[in-house]
Order: structure tokens, then sequence, then C-alpha cells
């Protein structure tokens, strides 16, 4: 680690974090209202790493979303889009208004990840287990660039069912592909039910090590925890390997009937449920 | 026990010597590797098929530009897209069975939806493969390949078509499918090879028949039409080398001169060229009959390639026989 990186955590950035952490939670639930269907659950599950990254990590320049420095950040759970497409607008890297009409017709924001269509997705996604590969390629192609940036990879904990994602792993670790950073949101739930009776992926941490990657575990949604070890690991210039981080969060984190029902991966609230939901958002900031 | 120099066996369509498995593909490195020290942004993947497609030529120009993938095609076709999403030009290549059907999905939605400019090289097609068998014979990937959009589609007749076809897209900012056999087809153009994307190589007119082939087919369809022209016929061969976007103009033209239109290609003859071509002749009320000359809906066998070539009627003989037999049942 270079010393003349500053990896401290203060206050006031833990608590621009919880701020920006509510505001995906609340986007979201707007969002979905347009829609009328979502993944509020996908989304609430990993609002803190969406905000840490996004506010204190990535290294990005507002208004440019293309500018060639910047660190890669890919949606491989693209069905969380709808929690970060508010966070691409605060960036400037498209107007605000685009998100008033989410999902409807002419506008570029679907339930998906689009780069083409979406300024600031540097991805797309939606069909599981692509994106680690995609990333693999960005970070390979860093190298003969000679550019200086990270790539970082969000991934279900249901997309580490899927095979390419371990092709991937294999082949980063090969290729030393040390500015690759893959992060699990471990919520714990896919569409069938828990992800360890649908299909068991445990012991996961070993897998990675395994595998050859730089494995850490962290309570996804304790603020403090996760934006030290993601600035531990951004700052890390002696590593040789890539890194797997493992958040352990909640699938619907922030609502308490989210958090204790299943089958909020994918739905929508009713309008009473919706004001009760905002309320709740709020009241546990 | 060892041989001295790279022989050919005739029967197996293997090499004597035991890494150089293709070298008329030599050209295909060696023009990728002239292009990158020309400045222009090629990287090269190879999922451990090196010596099978001659790549290792490049990685030895260019070691930092290599990169070797293992058997993970999925994994490389979608690390390509990352490359390409840097404004970097990924060539990667496997053989044509795993890079179609295999990495299918992968090259949909990460190489074509998303435009990146990646050249996808599957080698080995058709029944080229011989008696290693279904798994690795590729009678659907032109089909399969064509009804994703935007994504072209490109069958070289031979190494320096492909070269050729490689230096004339480098700056395309558009995928390509590039479909190309076992580096063991005789040679069409040689040195003389030139390549538009999209534009068929019309080598001459015909009145009786005009025949229509691609890849690995142009070189026996042309000796084949020599063979018919001896019998008095006049025939008519085109190369149509991009299946898309597809040269409507070329078939429209000789539809215009020719009595029959049949096509040849080392595919199954759902979906591929033929398929293609019938599209252009019906939707443009073209009253020309067609016959659609491939691999006809059926797996196939295994045998040495040659024989198998014989068998399916897609070798000199077999093209002008075929030829003969559609121009009967249409003259009285």
């Amino acid at each position: 680690m270079s010393p003349s990186v500053d990896t401290a955590v203060t206050p006031e950035e833990i608590e621009l974090i919880r701020e920006k952490a509510l505001f995906v939670r609340e986007e979201t639930v707007r969002l979905i209202s347009i829609a009328k269907v979502g993944h509020y659950a996908s989304a609430f599950s990993c609002a803190e790493i969406f905000a840490a990254l996004y506010y204190s990590v990535l290294n990005l320049k507002r208004g440019e979303p293309n500018w060639p420095d910047r660190d890669r950040f890919l949606m491989g759970k693209g069905h969380a889009a709808v929690g970060y497409f508010p966070l691409l607008a605060d960036w400037g890297f498209f107007p605000k208004e685009l998100l008033d009409g989410y999902t409807r017709v002419g506008n570029p924001l679907g339930d998906h990840p689009d780069m083409k269509n979406v300024p600031g997705a540097d991805f797309s996604s939606g069909s599981l287990g692509h994106n680690l590969s995609v990333g693999l390629g960005m970070a390979l192609a860093g190298r003969v660039l000679g550019k200086d940036y990270n790539t970082y990879v969000l991934l279900g904990d249901g997309e580490q069912q899927e095979g390419q994602v371990w092709e991937a792993a294999i082949s980063a670790a090969h290729h030393k592909a040390n500015r690759l950073i893959a992060i699990v949101d471990r919520n714990g739930y896919s569409l069938d039910g828990a992800v360890d009776d649908v299909m068991g992926i445990e012991p996961l941490a070993e897998k990675w090590r395994t595998f050859g990657w730089e494995t850490h575990e962290v309570d996804g949604h304790d603020i403090p925890a996760l934006l030290g070890l993601l600035k531990r690991v951004a700052n890390d210039s002696e590593r040789q390997t890539p890194v797997c981080i493992i958040a352990h969060t909640v699938k619907g984190k922030g609502i308490g009937f989210m958090e204790k029902e299943i089958g909020w991966h994918l739905g929508w609230l009713a309008d009473e449920d919706e004001k009760a939901v905002m309320a709740e958002l709020r009241a546990n900031r | 026990m060892s041989t001295t120099k790279t022989q050919l066996q005739p029967e197996s369509w293997s090499y004597t010597d035991t890494l150089d498995k293709a070298p008329s593909f030599a050209i295909i490195s060696q023009t990728l590797a002239d292009l990158a020290d020309e400045g222009h942004p090629v990287v090269v993947g190879t999922a451990d098929l090196k010596y099978s497609n001659g790549l290792f030529r490049f990685e030895e120009r260019h070691p930092d530009k290599f990169f070797q993938f293992g058997i993970s095609e999925q994994n490389m076709i979608s690390a390509a897209a990352g490359m390409a999403s840097t404004g970097l030009k990924p060539h990667v290549a496997t053989f044509a069975s795993f890079m179609a059907l295999l990495a299918c999905e992968q090259i949909r939605t990460d190489i074509a939806y998303t435009m990146m400019p990646v050249r996808l090289i599957g080698t080995h097609t058709g029944i080229a493969f011989g008696f290693y068998g279904t798994s690795h014979h590729a009678t659907e990937d032109l089909a399969i390949m064509r009804s994703i959009a935007d994504l072209n589609v490109v069958a070289p007749a031979d190494g320096p078509q492909f070269a050729a076809a490689l230096r004339a897209v480098v700056d395309l900012e558009e995928p390509i499918y590039f479909r190309i056999g076992r580096g063991r087809d005789p040679e069409v153009y040689g040195s003389n090879a030139t390549f538009e994307l999209g534009k068929a190589i019309v080598h001459e007119a015909g009145t009786d028949i005009t025949l229509i082939a691609t890849g690995s087919m142009v070189y026996p369809t042309l000796e084949a039409a020599k063979a018919l022209r001896a019998e008095g016929l006049s025939v008519g061969v085109i190369d149509m080398h991009t299946i898309k976007p597809l040269d409507a103009e070329a078939i429209l033209r000789a539809a215009a001169n020719t009595k029959l239109i049949m096509t040849v290609e080392e595919h199954n003859v759902l979906g591929g060229l033929g398929g293609a071509v019938a599209e252009v002749l019906s939707e443009n009320g073209t009253p020309v009959p067609l016959h659609r000359h491939g691999i006809k809906d059926t797996f196939v066998i295994v045998g040495p390639p040659t024989h198998l070539y014989a068998h399916y009627g897609l070798d000199i003989d077999g093209i002008a026989a075929e030829a003969k037999s559609f121009i009967a049942k249409f003259t009285k």
C-alpha cells in the first residue's frame, strides 16, 4: 500500500454515504412506482456498496462518463440497476429528468444497465455470469494501454452458480489481474428462495481463496468497515492477485417486511404501502 | 521417431509437424502482427488452440498483446468485449463449433448488442474436422450468427483473402464473425487477394446457371464450373464471402441474366448462404429457380475430411454433379 494514500474513514464520509444509501433506496422506490414492478430487495441489499463506491472509492470525473482513465464499475447483478441509475444521474452523466421516465417507451433506462444508451454504464448486463469476464478484459486492457484504473464487478450470490464466473476466476488469477475487484452481494436469496437451498455455494470465501483471489468478508451495511476495506483494497499497489470481497447483506435491507418475507426479489408496492415504506426508510436511516 | 519436414497426411488432414497445424494461416498471424506494428490497437486471444489456428506466430512477435484464455471460450468472448470497450481491437479465435454455439449468447449480448469491435474467428468450420465428429463440426454457425443483429458475418475462401479482410476492416468499429477452414484448403486468390466488406466477387457471369459459393466451397465450385463449361454450359461463379451484409445487388444482377442459381456452402442448407440468397430472390419476385447445396439438414457422419466432402457432394465432382441434376430438372 502506498503510504501517501489516505485510507482513513472520516465521520463526514460515513455520514455522506449513509445519506447516499438512503438516496439509493428512496429513488429505487420512486422509480419502481413508475415501472409498477422492480427489484426493490436486490437494490436495497447493495445500497451501501453503491454509495461507498460512487462517493468515496471510484475515481470518476463529473459529467465525463467516458473519461478513459476512470475506474470501471460493472453490474454483474444487473437487476439492481434501478438503484444505481440515480447515482449516474447524480454524477452528471445524464440529465436527472431521464429518471422520471424510467422504463417508459423511448427512455434508455430499463431493468438492466445498457452501455449503448445509458451514459456512465461501463458495460451492459442482464445475463448473469458474464460481467466478471468483461471486467477481466477491462483489467487486462488497462495493462496493454498503460492505464491506471481499477475495475469493480458487483456479483450476486445466486450468480455464483454460473459456470462462467469460475472460468473468469481461474483466468483472472492466472493473469494476475490485480486491478480487478469482485464484490459479492451475499444477500442470501434468489428467485426460488434461499440461495443455499436452491443451489448451495458455501464455503464461498474458501472457494475464492482456493481460486487464488485475495478474499475478504465484511458486513455490507457496516459503512465504516465496508468503506475502510474498499479503500485499502483500492490503493494496495503491492498485491499480485485479484480481490474478492464477500459483502454479507440483508435482502430488502431497510424495510422490515421485505427483510422477513421472501418474494420481494421482484415486486411492486401499492400506493399506501409505498408511503409507509418511504417513512420507514427515513426512520431507519 | 520424428519426421524432418512438414507433410500433410491426406487421409487425416493432419501434419507430421506436431505444432504447426495451419501453415496456410501463417499469413493471418503475420497480418495481425504487422497491423500491431503499424500502431493499430490489435490484441489476440486464444482458447488453448494457438497451434491449431497458428496464432502462436502472433504471440512470438507481440507477447504483451497476446492473451491465453485456456479452455474457457465464454470467458474469452466476454473478456474480449471488455477489452474492446477500452478502444482495443481484440481478435479472438477458437473452433467454429465452440465459438458460434457454446459462446453464442456471449457473442449476442456482450459483443453484438454492445457493438464492440471484436473479430470473432471461428476456425475448422463445416465438416473439415472429419472423424472428430458432431461436437467439432460446425454446420449451423452461419445461420446462428446471421440472425444476430449488428453482427457482420464473413467467410473468406482462403488465408490470403482472410488476411486482406482483416486489413480492410481494421478501423471498422463493428463486430465481425469470421468463418474459416482448417488451413488445408487450396488457395483461390494467393497474393492477389482483395476484400471489400459486403461486396461479392463475381468470377464469371453465366447464362445457364450461376453458382454462388462461400468460404471453403469457393475453390471446388470454381473447379466444378470449369468442368461444366467443358461440357458446353455457360456457368457463372460468385464468391459470396460476406454473408452479412449480403450483396443483394450481385445476386439480382446474376438472376437477371441466368436461368438457374445454385448456392454451395459447407453448412446446413437451412439458414446460411442458401437461406440468405433465397430471401433476396423471393422478396424481389425473381422467377429464377434456386437450389441450395450443402449439408441437407442432417448431422454429419465421421470419416476422413476428403472422404466426407465426396460423401456429401461438396468436392469438385459432387458440386458439378449436383449442378447437372438441378439443370436437368428444369430442362425439358
